[in-house]
């Protein structure tokens, strides 16, 4: 029976190649843990390379605000209508005085936008650790009672999913209130079903195996199993999700700001800068408007997707099949 | 069978059941107040009293949720705030716009986004699943707001200052008045939305695609000769599609909520610009009555789903048993 849900080995295993490593790595033998193995193999990737840097250039931007608005000499929400703006009341684009142009109350969009990545990039972190954490917990608890555990909080888990959230999200904010503690317990609340379902899953695969029979046996508590002896097995998941749920929280975020019901004004954020924008389809003249906050929203996305993906081929080589060559 | 499709049907009234308490607690605990909407700031105290009676706003909260309820069953949503036109009639003029939106962009999404996977899978690590991948990676990545406003400046604006109009600005023109028009109106929302969500089909599709075409059944097609098209279409693509369908369900579902920043970006009158503006106003009936119809959006759309699994997967109907 056990023997039967173990999966066939794949096929073409023994080829001469393998031989020729199995050689290679007995003339040099060399103890590598896992993690600077995985580091390893991120290094090789030069997607994941460059999304770290573009990350880790955004943080130091957000980082740097302040200093970035004493250098310009222009403050997040100051207005400069007499150098911001044209006689006719249009935002000037990008000069010397504005590098990256002006916003429709002759705002600097450089200082806004570096104000705005703190928003972006708290919001996405902590929102995603925060569900994370969440996800985890019900999975690990659903999968490893199982039975009527299992049913209710698989059920509750169902009806999160089945709730459209951006309707109950600007229903919740309307009534109240927009802030930010609101906006990422909105995400929050509906960001966790996803990591609890894939969690619940591979613990409902693990809790049978002989390692965990082995604990109960030494007289391990459930809290002991769950958590020293299950979780470790789930550090890949947990970390590929978790970081692919920074860019759907960063662009949650900024749905909600760009309709009005996320960051308060004249609090900058990027999905506020472009509602901005939006408003009377300014953008239409002043593109910079749309191109900077859109650009770098853009561009955070798309790093910590591609982040997640060559951290998901780094952890588990054998799950990335075929696509990227080893 | 019937057992399993009862149960899911159970779900779905307990999913409408805890939405529609959720939104009335809500407005319930809302610091806003309904009579002082109505009747305007100068009202006085004694013609909002007489408003709330009216409304019913005096009742407990529990006698007014099963009003609403009742009422609900017998067809009457009520009346908006601040138009005091129906609820329905306002649903009723801005259903087909969003339908609209929705149908030609789930079409648009589907040609897109499957045969970008299919073609994937079926030479990882080429140049066209280089193409393919990274066509995907950057769609998920994209909000779908920044992705229409570029559209709008790059395809409408830029041309039109050129004098060359290609694309109207956005509105919307019924389908029986001009279905030419009516098209013309939404390619430009129809392919930002369905650029967006493509991307998640292509690499879904992609991944079960390579799943099945591993599989011995498939090397068995092969043996017999079948022809590559026939062996990619007809057998593999079929047992990769259940996963698909369920995504089709959850994103079909949820788009009554999803098309909210579409329309307004292109300044399409559907049910989701109705929510933002009714949600700006507090325009209690309204909103709830669109949250509610969210809810049986997302609840149908999964009923299909689990009845067409039933159809495509003979294992769902031996194990509902």
């Amino acid at each position: 029976m056990s023997l039967s849900t173990s999966k066939p080995p794949a096929p073409r295993l023994a080829t001469p190649k393998t031989a020729a490593i199995a050689a290679r790595n007995a003339a040099d033998v060399q103890l590598r843990g896992s993690w600077s193995l995985t580091f390893a193999r991120l290094r090789r990737d030069p997607a994941s390379i460059g999304s770290i840097a573009v990350i880790l250039l955004i943080v130091a931007f957000a980082i740097g605000a302040p200093l970035v608005a004493a250098w310009t000499g222009h403050g997040p929400t100051e207005q400069f209508r007499d150098t911001g703006l044209s006689p006719s009341g249009i935002p000037v684009g990008p000069s010397a005085e504005f590098l990256l142009g002006a916003d429709q109350l002759g705002r600097d969009v450089l200082v806004r936008l570096a104000y705005g990545a703190q928003v972006s990039l708290l919001v996405g972190v902590v929102a995603s650790i925060a569900a994370s954490m969440i996800g985890v917990v019900v999975g690990v608890v659903a999968g490893f009672f199982g039975g009527p555990v299992d049913t209710v909080l698989s059920r509750i888990t169902d009806l999160v999913m089945s709730v459209p959230f951006l309707l109950c999200a600007i229903a919740l904010v309307a009534v109240l209130g927009p802030s930010l503690p609101l906006s990422i317990a909105v995400i929050v609340f509906f960001s966790w079903t996803g990591l609890a379902r894939v969690i619940r899953g591979q613990v409902m695969a693990l809790r049978h195996r002989e390692f965990v029979e082995a604990a109960r046996s030494l007289g391990a508590s459930r809290t002991s199993i769950m958590f020293r002896d299950i979780l470790p097995n789930l550090v890949v998941p947990i970390i590929v999700y978790t970081t692919l749920m920074i860019p759907s929280a960063i662009v949650f975020e900024a749905t909600l700001s760009f309709l009005g019901l996320g960051i308060v004004p004249p609090t900058p954020s990027w999905g506020n800068m472009l509602a901005d924008a939006a408003n009377g389809s300014l953008y239409l003249i002043a593109w910079w408007m749309v191109v900077v906050p859109g650009g770098a929203l853009l561009a955070l996305t798309l790093a910590f997707n591609l982040l997640g993906d060559g951290l998901r081929d780094a952890l588990d080589p054998a799950a990335s099949k075929g696509g990227k060559g080893a | 069978m019937t057992r399993f499709i009862l149960s899911r049907v159970g779900f779905g009234l307990l999913v409408l059941f805890l939405l529609s308490v959720f939104v009335f607690v809500l407005f319930y605990v809302s610091p806003s107040d309904p009579a002082r909407i109505i009747a305007g700031d100068k009202a006085t105290e004694e013609l909002m009293a007489q408003i709330r009676v009216k409304l019913g706003l005096d009742q407990p909260i529990y006698v007014q949720y099963l009003n609403f309820v009742g009422n609900l069953l017998r067809g009457d949503i009520g009346f908006s705030y601040r138009s005091g036109l129906p609820v329905s009639d306002l649903l009723y003029a801005r259903i087909p716009v969003t339908m609209s939106l929705v149908f030609g962009a789930v079409v648009l999404w589907l040609a897109i986004g499957i045969p970008i996977g299919i073609a994937s899978a079926k030479h990882p690590g080429s140049l066209r699943d280089r193409f393919g991948q990274g066509f995907a990676i950057v769609g998920i990545s994209f909000p779908t707001f920044v992705l229409g406003m570029m559209a709008l400046f790059l395809l409408y604006f830029l041309p039109t200052k050129a004098g060359v109009t290609l694309f109207p600005p956005g509105g919307y023109v019924p389908f029986a008045q001009d279905p030419l028009g009516w098209a013309w109106h939404l390619i430009l929302p129809w392919t930002t939305l369905a650029l967006v969500v493509a991307a998640v089909y292509a690499r879904l599709t992609r991944g079960q695609m390579l799943e099945v075409l591993g599989q011995d059944y498939i090397r068995t097609a092969r043996a017999k000769g079948l022809t590559e098209r026939r062996i990619t279409y007809t057998h593999a693509f079929r047992s990769a599609m259940p996963p698909l369908v369920t995504q089709l369900g959850i994103d079909i579902g949820l788009m009554l909520g999803g098309v909210i920043v579409i329309e307004q970006v292109f300044g399409l009158l559907g049910v989701g610009s109705l929510a933002v503006t009714s949600v700006a106003m507090q325009d209690r009936p309204v909103v709830i009555a669109i949250v509610l119809l969210g809810g049986v959006f997302v609840v149908v759309a999964n009923l299909v789903v689990d009845l067409l699994y039933a159809v495509l997967d003979s294992r769902v109907r031996t194990a509902a048993r």
